[in-house]
């Protein structure tokens, strides 16, 4: 029994190596998945990659699992031997279809391996891969679920073509909506929403964009020294305390919640248009547990984030665009209260096109689902206009 | 046997075409102009279009030439982060193979560029492809993987969110590339057999789209690296500075190189003969009126030809940077589609004819070889155009976003 048991979490520990019966793939796909920075294993990799190539079509479902937890450089190469593997198997590929259907319909599997078990199953068996697709609008690959979204906002365009179905249009569009996470489809999904069906959508508790914030400004950023320069909020952030900033200004925390439709924070709201300056935004966020997820950010002038007294990452590029997601930086969630501090910096050009003192931040998991936090208050409406009295 | 029978036999057994192969972003030595490419067709039509066909997703690195196959990049889907490595048969544009992996950096760009910027180069073994996300990877002409570099992983803030499209240049045993921006700037020589760093060098922190070119100093290469503040030649095996010329340049256009000097697009167009022992170069002259657009200049004989931001393409003396000629690129019917501008540059083959595409598709052919430039063909491809072309024997190679051409009868 104890020795039974024991060869059983033997054979557990080296998963996976033991997936397949080939020792020598096994050895191929380990140095592989060995392969370091800077190129280094690449030699190796290579001789490993002619391996796995010159093995039968077998070889692919073992490799399609080692992408399990592997890195994105090691993904490349098993794709590659993958790839080359499959095109030079031959036609009777009925038992390969079968093992990439059962790889595909494993959710627990790695979802790049998933998606590219999905594109050769797909050329093997296009129209049961078609059948497939409806049952993936919430799949953990985001490659899959933008195949099932894209299927739905076709059924809910044709059914919002029709007045008599705008009910299941807006059925259809809300559960697009739901489980989309690409910013073309959701866009175009609230579009309809809004533009063609009169819904109400809140893009961004949607999309999960930060709103309330508070506002400290204007630092200096002359020669572009800001960026590295430690300016108190650096240190330690007192919503109370008030600084010595540019030009001897007295600079103060103040509230700024955003009204942008895509959780814009404008600098040149609360400030007048500034050139040469350094900001601070601060918020906190709760989490209901201690959880990976992501700090996505766009922002085109430079920047440093940090989350919980900690620097996640900073960048010293000035107008060379702005999108939503422009940086996808992973960290961890603690269980509560989070603290989040961002560093916008404006530079000296003066170009129309270089006015923009803002970025737009959001917090998801890794597929891009927001997380909204715990205690997230409401999207900020714009305020009407004051009406003249006449 | 019979010695005509012997000449037939042997005859017979050579290729019917031999290439001139077009082995990187304009061709040799990243200057422009290939001499050896003969019968390069000066007509560009339905008539002499030999093939045409789809490509994926979207791209604008030139078609690179090796023998009898044609190498491309593209990228495709919704953030283009499917880069793709293509393989045609330049007889008939058939697909031989094709590669496919996931981008490891960043994808943005400006909606002009695309991931798919940088052209492929080669050193005739092997093929390496460069894409806006910093991928960098090596496969044999036969499609088999040799290495990968994912240089955004390797030095996080080297990006560009704008694109970059800097297209590497290979030197012997080294691959040379330039992946300069405004954060993590530097200039790297990759071992070709391996893709680790032979050697790595800060450069300027400033976006900058040119691409390394060749010079041939005291019989050894020389790299020149072009950036805003000017030109630092580096010896490709060991990145160890040759020369440095600081009087600035455009980080758009690249310099042109011929007989040991450099044509930099600097304040205008700068001539410039680097020492035969190192140390400062010659500036052998300027000239501020010759100011090249997005085009690079190109140099065939003993001149230089440059188009400005305004569709002019100028001829100029070699030696003394004078004006000689100018025309204005423009269409020979009214109502035909108009050229507007030029993303890509002008090539030259060995018939004294300038290739160039304008971004509205219109494809020109210029004879330069009189005393005056001559559009002889103007053709309309009905697409964007933003790529510059490449040329082999008999073979004229051009690409956008959804397809590729060959125009030519060999």
């Amino acid at each position: 029994m104890r020795r039974t048991l024991f060869s059983t979490l033997l054979a557990a520990a080296l998963w996976p190596a033991t997936l397949s019966a080939n020792d020598e793939w096994d050895a191929a796909i380990g140095t592989i998945l060995s392969v370091g920075p800077e190129g280094e294993g690449n030699a190796a990799a290579a001789e490993a990659h002619r391996v796995l190539t010159a093995a039968p079509s077998s070889v692919i479902l073992p490799i399609l699992h080692a992408m399990d937890g592997s890195g994105p450089v090691a993904q490349n190469w098993l794709r590659g031997a993958v790839e080359i593997v499959f095109s030079q198997q031959d036609s009777g590929g009925d038992s390969l279809a079968a093992d990439l259907e059962g790889f595909i319909g494993d959710t627990g599997n790695a979802p790049r391996a998933r998606e590219l078990a999905f594109d050769l199953y797909e050329e093997l068996q296009p129209e049961k891969a078609a059948s497939l697709i409806p049952g993936m609008a919430n799949d953990p690959s985001n490659a899959l679920r933008r195949r099932a979204v894209a299927l739905l906002l076709e059924e809910g365009q044709s059914l919002a073509e029709d007045a008599s179905e705008k009910e299941a249009a807006v059925d259809v569009l809300t559960e697009a909506l739901d489980v989309a996470r690409d910013i073309d489809q959701v866009e175009a999904i609230a579009k309809l929403l809004e533009d063609k069906l009169g819904q109400d959508v809140d893009l961004p508790r949607q999309f999960g964009f930060l709103l309330h914030w508070h506002l400290a400004a204007p630092f200096d950023n002359t020669g572009r020294e800001g960026f590295t320069a430690v300016y108190p909020p650096e240190e330690s952030v007192d919503l109370e305390t008030t600084y010595t900033g540019k030009d001897d200004t007295e600079v103060a925390w103040q509230p700024f919640a955003s009204t942008d439709r895509y959780g814009k924070v404008d600098f040149n709201k609360p400030f007048p248009p500034l050139k040469e300056v350094t900001g601070y935004a601060y918020t906190t966020f709760q989490s209901a547990e201690e959880r990976p997820a992501q700090l996505r950010l766009g922002c085109k002038n430079a920047w440093k984030i940090w989350l919980n007294g900690q620097l996640v990452f900073g960048r010293d590029e000035y107008h060379r665009g702005q999108r939503i997601d422009q940086y996808i930086l992973p960290m961890t969630l603690k269980e509560g209260d989070n603290t989040i501090l961002v560093k916008a910096c404006q530079n000296e050009q003066e170009q129309d096109w270089t006015v923009q003192w803002e970025f737009q931040l959001r917090v998801t998991d890794e597929t891009g689902a927001a997380i909204l936090s715990t205690d997230r208050k409401p999207t900020p409406k714009e305020e009407e206009p004051e009406r003249r009295r006449g | 046997m019979n010695r005509l029978l012997l000449a037939v036999l042997a005859t017979a057994a050579l290729p019917l075409t031999s290439h001139a192969d077009w082995l990187n972003f304009r061709g040799p030595a990243g200057s422009g102009h290939e001499p050896s490419a003969t019968g390069v067709p000066t007509e560009l039509s339905d008539e002499t279009l030999a093939w045409k066909v789809p490509l994926p997703g979207r791209g604008l690195g030139s078609p690179v030439l090796v023998g009898d196959r044609v190498f491309l990049t593209a990228a495709s889907g919704p953030d283009q982060k499917q880069l793709h490595v293509l393989c045609f048969s330049a007889a008939d544009g058939a697909l031989l193979w094709e590669r496919r992996f996931w981008a490891t950096g960043r994808t943005m760009t400006h909606k002009k560029t695309a991931v798919a910027a940088p052209t492929i180069a080669s050193d005739g073994k092997s093929v390496f492809a460069l894409w806006s996300s910093n991928d960098l990877i090596c496969l044999d002409l036969d499609g088999n993987l040799q290495w990968l570099r994912a240089l955004t992983l390797d030095y996080p803030n080297a990006s560009n969110s704008l694109g970059m499209a800097s297209s590497p240049i290979v030197a012997g045993d080294t691959l040379v590339a330039q992946i300069e921006n405004d954060s993590e700037s530097f200039a790297a020589g990759f071992d070709v057999a391996t893709g680790e760093n032979k050697w790595k060098i800060d450069r300027p922190k400033a976006a900058n789209w040119t691409s390394p070119t060749l010079i041939e100093i005291d019989e050894q290469p020389v790299v020149a690296l072009q950036s805003s503040k000017g030109i630092l030649g580096v010896l490709p095996s060991t990145g160890s500075p040759i020369f440095q010329f600081e009087g600035g340049a455009s980080t758009i256009p690249s310099s042109a190189a011929a007989d040991g000097r450099l044509y930099i697009p600097s304040n205008g167009l700068t001539a410039l003969q680097p020492g035969a022992n190192g140390g400062d170069p010659e500036k052998l002259w300027n000239e501020s009126a010759q100011r090249p657009g997005t085009a690079s200049p190109v140099v065939i004989g003993d001149r230089v030809y440059i188009i400005n931001n305004a569709g002019v393409l100028s001829c100029a003396d070699l030696e003394t940077g004078e004006r000689l000629w100018r025309i204005r690129l423009e269409r020979s019917e009214e109502d035909a589609t108009p050229i507007k501008a030029f993303s890509g540059s002008p090539v030259a083959a060995g018939n004294g004819h300038l290739y160039i595409f304008s971004e509205t598709g219109v494809g020109l052919v210029i004879d330069v070889s009189g005393d005056e430039g001559r559009i002889v063909c103007d053709f309309d491809l009905d697409d964007t155009i933003l790529a510059t072309a490449s040329l082999d024997t008999g073979a004229v190679y051009i690409r956008s976003d959804k397809a590729m051409w060959k125009f030519g009868t060999e």
